[in-house]
């Protein structure tokens, strides 16, 4: 890398505040062409502000950009595309009715009134952008994708518009391993086209295997920018909260795990088959898989949320007959949902009255009128126990960050004193701090005689939380992994699609 | 953690800021109207203000908690007409008319029920079912009348009392709106039962995933609201002395008017009784100030469909503030 020619972008000493709110102080940031730079902080660190800037959707106080060394003034997002910035966010914005393809070129067609839609040429040209990404036929409605999918044609949508600076906001938080696999060989191609990527992650694994260099910022100022080969993951971290992390994860079970709490045998609807699983007190048990292979169907089947499915549910050894979700809960049997805004919390509404949803009786007095005092003081317990940062018990749920909203979700679980708990990606948009947090919650419960099963796409968390682990294939438990068989090879060769035949031979080495 | 409303006025404990700040636009307007016209301060005008919101207020009340819940019912002044349809037919066909109100209001939570099933368990959506609702009821009128007012002479005068007596100075028409108000606005505030109905319309989604039957709140949302029409149908038509099939056209505009002012939302989970009522109050207060001022009834409709779009216009900044610094 030849340090003569200026960088492709560079952000110095930008300064931004909301009101009273200063969200960066002093954000920095050197972009080279060709490299991989991870951004890295936490959740409230500037990175989405600085990365807005950069795209023009907002306007910097004080600061200078420079592109290729020369000053430049951001003014919107159509300024951004005309310098080559591309910037793929993270919450996916497709029209769900219109085809991939029309998705694809979208700004293309805003811009020039003579192409005609839908015609064969752009379809090919979609095809050809789409092939090295995914198997996506361009003229399916986008709405008909899965999350993973779409999050695809968005990069794909990003690569139409000749960017010389990429941004990539979390690109892989929706993504199985297989298809981040994907997304870092194309990254990797486009570099070596002298693209710059920007590239923002909570992961440690996919910055340290995929990115060039890292900066790390806090509070809204840079902390540090390295090279990866420099550094180590704790480094990163430790930056990242300003403060030494013990250990990322929870320290496992030590002795025997306990007696049987929760069973579940012959499980079977529409895309599970004869599922039968038991979770013991004192472990964590999870379940891995691909996206899609079933594993939050099988959780909200048990819990009667969705699906009709047939099978045996015993709690402490009595058998259950369950109707609906609310039936569930009167037994203590809970699920925390996968999407946290869609059904996890209701946003706008007051976190008291969020923490209360599951049982309202037990805020209220006889005759079922609702004792807000009792309300509060609830939520404040439950809140405390789970280091909820909040001003107040009053405020909206909105007006939190992720990993506090998350902390909320778990607590409408816990006010009810669950006996068993379905965690569907209890960490999914939570930062590192908070995410370690939430794993030590996770671990006192499964201490304290609750029945804990996570469900998780990220197989550092399984590998680093779970006593147990069991793997889920196409609608199939199809190995079950513990202590050193626990390993993400042995992961991924059960959860691959027709892993049943290599289910006999790994599970022979279990014993 | 601190706890939140002790340095809260008491103003502000009672209401909420939207109600506080509707209670002092209602004020301004009444203390500017007092110099304006020398016949707006007096005993009759308040008692006919009062009186011509107080018994759709009734159906104020209904549409609110059906718009918390996410719903909607454009069939509400059909419905109203059509409670006093039925029991103005079974009175003159010999029916006590306390016994003919019962099976009037009962007919309109059957209608409710109706539309509560084609909206949950169909799954259609609740404009598209009020509306052919709205449609279908004024027929009903129309067909059980032929289109002319059925003239209720033989009323006996214990039952117009509803509509026209009075206990003391206050007519009983205003101390039923009263009674409503309070007990559905307690009910809505602190009862667990209606708690649900705010889960639902926040987020049904959510609410579903904590366990709350989502479908039967809504169901049981709107036939409540259209129970609450036939009530105010029957107080209607002990007021009147007659059943008129074509009353109430243009109602539900009026009605959902009032509740978005008053700060519900279209989208569901926000939304209070009193709020609701104040946006009733302000909304009749401007059609009779600007009828004493001897403005036009056609500005009156420009007028009131100009404070509906400022209150709504006023309520999304304040939604996207309150957005913007929960981000900060």
């Amino acid at each position: 890398m030849t340090e003569k020619r200026p960088p492709l972008l560079q952000l110095t000493d930008i300064a931004k505040s909301f009101g009273a709110v200063r969200a960066l102080r002093s954000g920095q940031l050197e972009l080279r062409a060709g490299e991989i730079h991870a951004l890295a902080g936490e959740n409230g660190a500037g990175k989405s502000t600085l990365m807005n800037i950069i795209d023009g959707i907002l306007q910097p106080d004080s600061g200078t950009i420079r592109i290729d060394g020369q000053p430049v003034q951001i003014d919107g997002p159509a300024t951004a595309q005309r310098l080559g910035i591309g910037f793929v966010h993270q919450e996916i914005a497709l029209c769900a009715d219109i085809s991939v393809a029309e998705n694809i070129f979208m700004a293309q067609t805003a811009r020039s009134r003579s192409r005609l839609m839908g015609g064969p040429e752009l379809i090919a040209r979609a095809a050809e952008v789409l092939v090295p990404l995914a198997d996506i036929d361009p003229r399916t409605p986008a709405g008909r994708l899965s999350i993973s999918q779409q999050q695809l044609v968005e990069i794909a949508k990003a690569l139409t518009l000749d960017c010389r600076i990429l941004i990539l906001d979390e690109p892989t938080a929706a993504l199985t391993d297989h298809e981040a696999q994907k997304l870092f060989r194309i990254m990797r191609g486009l570099a070596a086209r002298g693209i710059g990527i920007i590239y923002i992650s909570h992961r440690m694994a996919e910055i340290f295997q995929n990115c060039d260099r890292v900066t790390v910022m806090r509070d809204g100022q840079h902390i540090r920018t390295d090279r990866t080969a420099d550094i180590t993951p704790a480094d990163v971290v430790n930056a990242m909260v300003g403060r030494q992390l013990d250990a990322l994860y929870p320290p496992k079970l030590a002795g025997p795990r306990g007696p049987e709490i929760f069973s579940v045998t012959g499980l079977t609807e529409k895309r599970y088959r004869d599922v039968s699983f038991a979770v013991h007190t004192g472990e964590i048990l999870g379940f891995a898989g691909l996206i899609g292979a079933g594993r939050s169907e099988i959780a909200r089947g048990v819990t009667r949320l969705e699906g009709n499915a047939r099978g045996q549910v015993r709690l402490h050894g009595a058998e259950l007959t369950l109707r609906d979700y609310a039936d569930c809960i009167a037994k203590g049997i809970v699920y925390l949902s996968e999407d946290r805004k869609g059904d996890g919390v209701f946003l706008d509404m007051s976190i008291a009255a969020n923490i209360a949803a599951l049982d309202l009786s037990r805020v209220a007095r006889k005759g079922g009128v609702i004792d807000t005092a009792r309300e509060t003081a609830q939520a404040q317990r439950i809140g405390a126990s789970l280091r909820l940062k909040a001003a107040s018990m009053a405020h909206l749920v909105s007006s939190l960050s992720g990993g506090n909203q998350q902390k909320v979700a778990l607590a409408k679980l816990l006010a009810v004193e669950p006996t068993v708990i379905f965690l569907d990606e209890p960490t999914r948009g939570v930062d590192v701090g908070a995410k370690a947090e939430i794993h030590g919650i996770l671990r006192g419960l499964a201490d304290s005689g609750v029945g804990v099963i996570v469900i998780s796409s990220e197989m550092p968390e399984l590998i680093g939380l779970c006593d147990r682990v069991l793997v889920v294939s196409e609608g199939r438990i199809t190995g079950e992994l513990t202590g050193p068989t626990l390993t993400e090879t042995n992961i991924m060769t059960l959860a691959a699609p027709g892993a049943i035949a290599g289910t006999m031979a790994l599970s022979g080495t279990i014993q | 953690m601190t706890s939140t409303t002790q340095d809260r006025s008491l103003l502000s404990r009672l209401f909420g800021a939207r109600e506080t700040g509707l209670v002092l636009i209602i004020l301004t307007l009444f203390v500017i109207m007092s110099f304006a016209s020398p016949h707006f301060l007096t005993w009759t005008n308040m008692r006919a203000m009062t009186m011509a919101f107080s018994v759709e207020a009734i159906v104020v009340v209904g549409m609110t908690i059906l718009l918390i819940s996410g719903g909607i019912d454009l069939s509400v002044g059909s419905v109203t007409a059509l409670a006093m349809v039925i029991a103005g037919l079974l009175f003159l066909n010999g029916v006590d008319p306390w016994v003919a109100s019962l099976i009037a209001i009962a007919a309109c939570a059957g209608i409710g029920a109706i539309m509560g099933f084609f909206v949950t368990y169909v799954g259609l959506h609740h404009f598209i079912v009020t509306l052919a609702a709205m449609v279908i009821a004024r027929g009903l009128c129309l067909l059980g009348t032929g289109g002319r007012p059925l003239g209720l002479f033989e009323l006996p005068e214990s039952f117009k009392w509803i509509g026209i007596g009075s206990i003391g100075v206050i007519p009983v028409a205003i101390v039923i709106f009263v009674v409503v108000v309070l007990v559905f606005d307690f009910l809505l505030r602190r009862t667990t039962a209606f708690r649900l109905v705010y889960y639902t319309g926040s987020n049904e989604k959510a609410a579903a995933y904590s366990g709350i039957r989502t479908k039967r709140v809504i169901f049981l949302t709107t036939v409540l609201c259209s129970t609450l029409c036939g009530v105010a149908g029957i107080i209607y038509m002990a007021r009147f002395g007659s059943a008129q099939p074509t009353f109430g056209v243009g109602m539900e505009l009026n009605v959902i008017a009032a509740a978005v002012i008053g700060g519900a939302s279209l989208s569901g989970g926000k939304g209070t009784i009193f709020g609701a009522i104040l946006g009733a109050i302000l909304l009749s207060l401007v059609s009779s100030s600007l009828a004493l001022l001897n403005v036009s009834v056609y500005w009156q409709d420009i007028i009131r469909g100009s404070i509906l779009l400022a209150a709504v216009t006023f309520d999304h900044y304040l939604v996207k503030r309150q957005a913007a610094g929960g981000r900060a």
